[in-house]
């Protein structure tokens, strides 16, 4: 206990201190997870809006299996990332294993199916009260999942940081496609995990407090706008 | 006569519904109704709950597939092309963007031209009185406003015919008065107005026509001061006596 009390105490010193190795990694790690919560939003977000209101063949296993990929391992998303990316790998030639960019890649497919999911549930409630309205108007389906989006874009923000919260907090994919290489790929989780095993308690702590405190930090801004956002438009 | 028709798009109306059953799960709600609509003459359906009105609507509305028969339009849209048919609902649904663009919305549905579309949705707006609100978020007007809103949205696309389903049910009178007044205005415009309502009241005051349903069955069809004064049908006798106790 007295060993967690005077971590905690060396760690607050870190980052009073703005620790330029942790600043670093805490850049890093916002880089990687904001730059996969985009693309898994362009990606997730519209497909699960088709998937809500179109009908199609299929269309219960798709869903079923969309919700059993938001508890996809994120090593087994690594070890698939990393085969394609290896030098023997498909993706060999474009040589970007152990990058961010490959951690980018990981975490984007990692994500995705969640927020594929969540957006496929959320719009789907919105279509049952709109729908009427909207076949009355003789609005087209593609058109129909892109204005719903719209409409229940402050609902959507939820999922963004659900997926956020996954990608940052994730260790697995990071680790096998990224490498945890010093100053390269190393990011607050891979960090954390690393700086433990070594017994350096309070650059992990650190990490560790940060990344609550940002994951905390946007979940409080997210609250603000869509309650702004209630009161504005209803 | 042939060739008057090649010039002038061909009318939706008369509107034929044609023995139409509807079953729900078990439930059988229309049991074999017949009508036809004409233009012209405002046309209220009244009737019990659960006699299967607002299912009906939504059958000739397009919303719903009958079970079995067929609702035949003169000359019916084409699919994809913009619909000349409208509907207002109990509850107006809105999108969450301002009552301008909500109708903007519509004509954008309907494929008006973008550049026209502002004007004509601002006149719309101006017609229903709400033209100082074209800027307010939609979903926080007043009930009564969004319904005047949703009669808006109906109006711009200037469809031939607007089927309400108690477009006042949950309004005060001054609202209702005011829905009136646009419906009314409609159809002086030209549009044939099919209402669902259980306001007795308002049936006197708009209907030209009355299609009383019970039951799941069309029960009677009257001029609507000959439903109101002598009604036929024991049902309708009973509905009137039960629904008007002065």
């Amino acid at each position: 206990m007295n060993d967690f009390g005077a971590a905690v105490t060396q760690a607050a010193g870190l980052i009073a201190s703005g620790d330029a190795q942790l600043v670093d990694i805490v850049l890093l790690s916002l880089r990687v997870s904001l730059a996969s919560v985009v693309f898994a939003s362009l990606i997730g977000l519209p497909a699960g809006a088709l998937v809500a209101v179109a009908r199609f063949g299929g269309r219960r296993p798709l869903i079923v299996v969309l919700n059993a990929l938001m508890g996809l391992p994120s090593v087994v998303v690594g070890l698939v990332v990393y085969l394609l990316l290896s030098r023997a790998g498909p993706l060999g030639r474009w040589g970007i294993l152990f990058t961010p960019t490959a951690m980018v890649i990981a975490q984007t497919i990692l994500i995705t199916p969640t927020m594929a999911a969540l957006s496929r549930q959320i719009v789907e409630d919105g279509w049952d009260e709109y729908r009427e309205q909207l076949r009355s108007l003789g609005a087209r389906r593609f058109g129909v999942a892109l204005t719903l989006l719209w409409d229940l874009r402050y609902s959507l923000l939820t999922i963004v940081l659900a997926g956020y919260g996954r990608a940052a907090s994730e260790v697995g994919a990071v680790m096998i496609v990224g490498g945890n290489i010093d100053g390269v790929t190393r990011v607050m989780t891979t960090a954390i995990a690393l700086e433990t095993s070594k017994g350096d308690l309070p650059l992990a702590l650190g990490l560790g407090i940060i990344l609550l405190a940002i994951v905390l930090a946007l979940n409080a801004a997210a609250s603000v706008v869509r309650d702004a956002a209630r009161r504005r438009y209803g | 006569m042939n060739a008057m028709n090649m010039r002038e798009p061909l009318s939706l109306l008369p509107l034929r519904v044609d023995n139409v059953v509807f079953d729900a799960g078990a439930r059988r709600i229309l049991h074999g109704v017949s009508f036809d609509l004409d233009a012209g003459p405002r046309t209220i359906i009244v009737g019990p709950n659960g006699a299967g009105k607002s299912v009906l609507l939504r059958i000739c509305h397009g919303l719903l597939a009958p079970t079995s028969g067929r609702v035949v339009w003169n000359s019916p849209d084409p699919p994809h092309a913009p619909r000349r048919q409208g509907m207002v609902f109990q509850r107006p649904v809105m999108l969450r963007r301002s009552a301008l663009a909500n109708v903007v919305y519509a004509l954008k549905c309907s494929g008006v031209p973008a550049d026209v579309r502002p004007y004509r949705g601002l006149a719309a707006l101006a017609r229903v009185g709400l033209g100082a609100y074209a800027d307010h978020p939609a979903r926080v007007l007043s009930g009564g406003e969004q319904q005047r809103l949703a009669l808006a949205r109906a109006w711009a696309l200037d469809p031939e015919v607007l089927f309400l389903d108690e477009p006042t049910a949950s309004l005060d009178p001054g609202a209702t008065h005011e829905i009136e007044r646009i419906v009314v205005a409609m159809h002086t415009a030209g549009t044939k107005i099919v209402m669902v309502t259980h306001n007795m009241g308002q049936a006197r005051r708009l209907g030209d026509e009355v299609l009383f349903l019970h039951q799941g069955r069309l029960v009677e069809r009257a001029r609507a001061d000959v439903f109101f004064k002598s009604p036929r049908s024991a049902e309708a006798a009973r509905f009137l006596e039960g629904e008007l106790p002065w």
